[in-house]
């Protein structure tokens, strides 16, 4: 079983080829369905492939990346060479599952989703490659094969954020999260060819291993000294920051929702910007040898969960608040990475798992929120809470579900986000980040908080117009059939899964320190905040005679609320350091350079050749003397200079 | 007689056709100074030859032979001459210059000549 493991790559690449170059064309529902069956097929094998593993390294060292395969695909110099390899570690499986789990589910919503898109067999063509591309990522057992995989994600999602590329604003926001991501990936780049020149080898058993000893010396970069392991963490690191939009990166995510919906909840749940944590834990015990680099992982990831709460209390657009949502568990999911480093100098293993944990969790609330979410916009036709409002009676089998995932993602006990946010939080206070550990548990408030203040202002309350009205209970059971399922493990996969990723979900090669022991009162506390949120949110929105007009309008609204409302004007920030600063400043002067000294120099060039050409031309004169009072002056010259033979 | 004498007499009768190809107007003139020119050359090959130790009929079976060639040359350029003026009704060469370079044409100006 494990040793066919590169088949559950093939099933989706088999559906993305015969859907891409043939089915498409032909008939949308047919490629559907092909890419449902190619999916669930990937699925099924991912399954027992788990299974066997789980049986095979019971008792054993289950952290030991077991290799499936490998063959050599570039043979570059000396030991130096690019392998194609799959490795099976807890988190490799678990990422196997999740990416099998949601693909499939987002491919049957889509049926349902894309029902009336005269262009979905396109669709499904690339849901296909997404999902194999993210497939490849995870199982890849050394860093350029990872790489490639990275980019194919990275390309799907710019082909799938586009998809409707007659939209102007979807062209735009694709061109955005393409170049960010490219900017961050180009540094990642840099960083694998630093590592492969330093440790001369590719291979993550290799880099994570014998080579953290090697790389550890100080080089001379320009003047500075730097530690060579830092250095390459750090490049690496960036194309992580850069794929799981942490901030200053961010921005693109956001803008990723104009893709359709299903887009958006398999982009935000299982592919694409959890690759950027998925590096991180890949790399974890060469960047936990780094000397202080965990530290910033730490503070990029609590900062990005912080800041995207805030924004996320304060905006419209149902999914631009899913979407902040998103960057903010990211940042949960980074931060927990960073928390591994104790503040006396070890490493506790703990916060490792508690971040494999919370990427598992996330990835079933994520996706069912998003799939509510296009539910609800397919039913409204808007993406506004303006439009939303009183729709527990029009599809209550979402609601429900949207309910389960809201209780979720705010941490209330016994769903499955809590169990994963509270072993995120309590690894930080094990491991002495007390002030970190604080801040995360006020975002998880502020979680509890924007969460409901979706769910009361789209749920409850008065209809507040949109199309949907007067068609009675109305639900697609394509859609919402992934999104019953989805539930189940959004309440569940907390309980079930928590002693799994206690177990065995830890970092390979690393040594862990012995916790501290559990403190009881953490779990409470965040349960309490949790709920206080929730509260606060139906108080605000939720109560009977609550005005959710006011509520979303902006008249009378301070000026740091307007702040929060523009996303702190990151986005100006960012276009007024392209326009004003690169083009019209840096671009300017090199134009300049290129017109009057590039341009000027080849012009100068061509109109010397002619006027000299003019002077010539003056010798042609017709006159039959002149020639040869020339040619006989010629001779004479030659003669004079010594040229001619006598 | 010396090889000088006739070495100056052949410089004299070349500078001649010289002379006469730079100012004649005329195009028979010019064939006529060309052809001073010709016997300059053929001069030069007798006197060596004559002056040379040793047999001198190579030096003269060259003056010959370059005689030869000068008639058939004239026979050529005579019938040139003869069919231009057929066409022209004109043998001056200041008038016959239609493949110079038209002087107004500006460079760069794009224009056919």
């Amino acid at each position: 079983m494990i040793a066919h493991g590169y088949l559950i790559l093939l099933f989706p690449l088999l559906a993305f080829a015969v859907n891409g170059l043939w089915l498409a064309r032909r008939n949308g529902f047919a490629a559907g369905l092909f890419s449902i069956l190619m999916s669930a097929a990937s699925l099924a094998y991912a399954i027992p492939l788990a299974l066997e593993w789980f049986a095979a390294v019971h008792g054993g060292d289950a952290s030991a990346p077991v290799e499936a395969w490998r063959f050599t695909w570039l043979p570059l110099e000396g030991a130096l060479k690019v392998d194609f390899s799959m490795i099976l570690d807890p988190i490799s499986v678990m990422m196997l599952l999740v990416i099998g789990t949601v693909a499939l589910l987002v491919n049957v919503y889509s049926m349902g989703y894309m029902r009336h898109d005269p262009s979905r067999g396109r669709f499904f063509a690339l849901l296909s490659l997404f999902a194999f591309s993210m497939l490849g990522l995870v199982i890849a057992g050394n860093v350029f094969q990872m790489y490639v995989f990275w980019e194919l994600v990275g390309v799907s999602s710019y082909l799938l954020i586009g998809f409707w590329y007659e939209k102007p604003s979807a062209v735009a926001a694709s061109k955005k999260a393409m170049i960010v991501t490219r900017f961050a990936d180009s540094f990642f780049l840099l960083g694998i060819v630093l590592a492969a020149y330093a440790a001369g080898s590719m291979d993550f058993s290799v880099l994570n291993g014998s080579a953290i000893a090697a790389m550890s010396r100080e080089v001379s970069l320009g003047g500075f000294h730097v530690n060579l392991l830092f250095l390459a963490s750090l490049l690496m690191f960036l194309g992580g920051w850069g794929k799981s939009a942490m901030f200053p990166l961010h921005i693109w995510l956001p803008d990723a929702m104009e893709g359709p919906t299903p887009v958006s909840s398999i982009i935000h749940s299982a592919t694409m910007v959890v690759a950027g944590v998925y590096l991180t834990a890949r790399f974890f015990p060469m960047f936990a040898a780094a000397p202080g680099f965990l530290d910033l992982v730490r503070v990029v990831g609590i900062f990005t969960a912080l800041f995207a709460a805030v924004i996320a209390c304060t905006q419209k657009d149902i999914k631009r608040i899913l979407a902040f949502s998103t960057l903010s568990q990211l940042g949960y999911m980074m931060f927990s990475l960073g928390a591994a480093a104790t503040v006396l100098g070890g490493v506790n293993t703990a916060a490792y798992s508690a971040s494999a944990f919370h990427i598992f969790t996330h990835a079933f609330f994520k996706c069912l929120l998003f799939l509510g979410a296009g539910a609800l916009i397919h039913h409204v036709h808007a993406n506004e809470l303006d439009a939303m409002g009183g729709l527990w009676k029009k599809l209550p089998l979402t609601w429900i579900s949207m309910l389960l995932a809201c209780l979720a993602i705010a941490g209330i006990p016994p769903f499955s986000g809590f169990w994963s946010k509270d072993e995120i939080i309590l690894a930080a206070w094990q491991s002495g980040h007390g002030l970190s550990a604080a801040l995360a548990l006020f975002t998880g408030f502020l979680t509890a908080f924007y969460m409901f203040r979706l769910y009361f202002l789209a749920f409850h309350g008065e209809p507040r117009g949109g199309h949907g009205e007067g068609h009675g209970r109305h639900e697609d059971p394509w859609m919402t059939v992934p999104i019953v399922i989805l539930a189940v493990p959004t309440v569940l996969s907390g309980l079930l899964a928590k002693d799994f990723f206690h177990h065995f979900a830890l970092p390979h090669q690393v040594l862990s320190e012995s916790p501290v022991e559990h403190v009881a009162w953490l779990p409470a506390t965040a349960a309490t905040l949790g709920i206080l949120g929730l509260f606060l949110a139906f108080v605000l929105y939720g109560r009977r005679g609550a005005d959710a007009k006011a509520a979303l309008s902006v008249e009378g609204r301070g000026g740091w609320y307007r702040l929060i409302l523009n996303k702190f004007y990151i986005d100006e920030l960012y276009l007024f350091v392209a326009r004003r600063l690169l083009i019209g400043g840096f671009a300017g002067a090199v134009k300049w350079v290129d017109t009057n000294v590039v341009d000027a120099a080849v012009g100068a060039t061509a109109s010397g050749t002619l006027r000299s050409g003019a002077l010539l031309r003056r010798l042609q004169n017709g006159n039959l003397a002149f020639y040869i009072g020339a040619f006989l002056f010629g001779i004479l010259l030659l003669r004079i200079l010594g040229r001619l033979p006598l | 007689m010396t090889l000088e004498r006739c070495l100056l007499l052949a410089f004299a009768l070349f500078a001649i056709g010289v002379y006469g190809a730079l100012t004649r107007r005329h195009l028979v003139g010019l064939l006529i100074s060309i052809e001073l020119m010709l016997n300059a050359a053929n001069i030069n090959l007798a006197a060596f030859a004559h002056f040379r130790p040793g047999d001198a009929t190579g030096g003269a079976t060259f003056a010959l032979f370059t005689i030869a060639v000068a008639a058939c040359e004239m026979a050529a350029a005579l019938s040139i001459v003869v069919a231009m003026y057929r066409r022209r009704r004109n043998l001056d060469l200041d008038k016959l210059r239609s493949l110079r370079e038209p002087i107004e044409a500006e460079p760069g100006a794009g224009k056919a000549p």
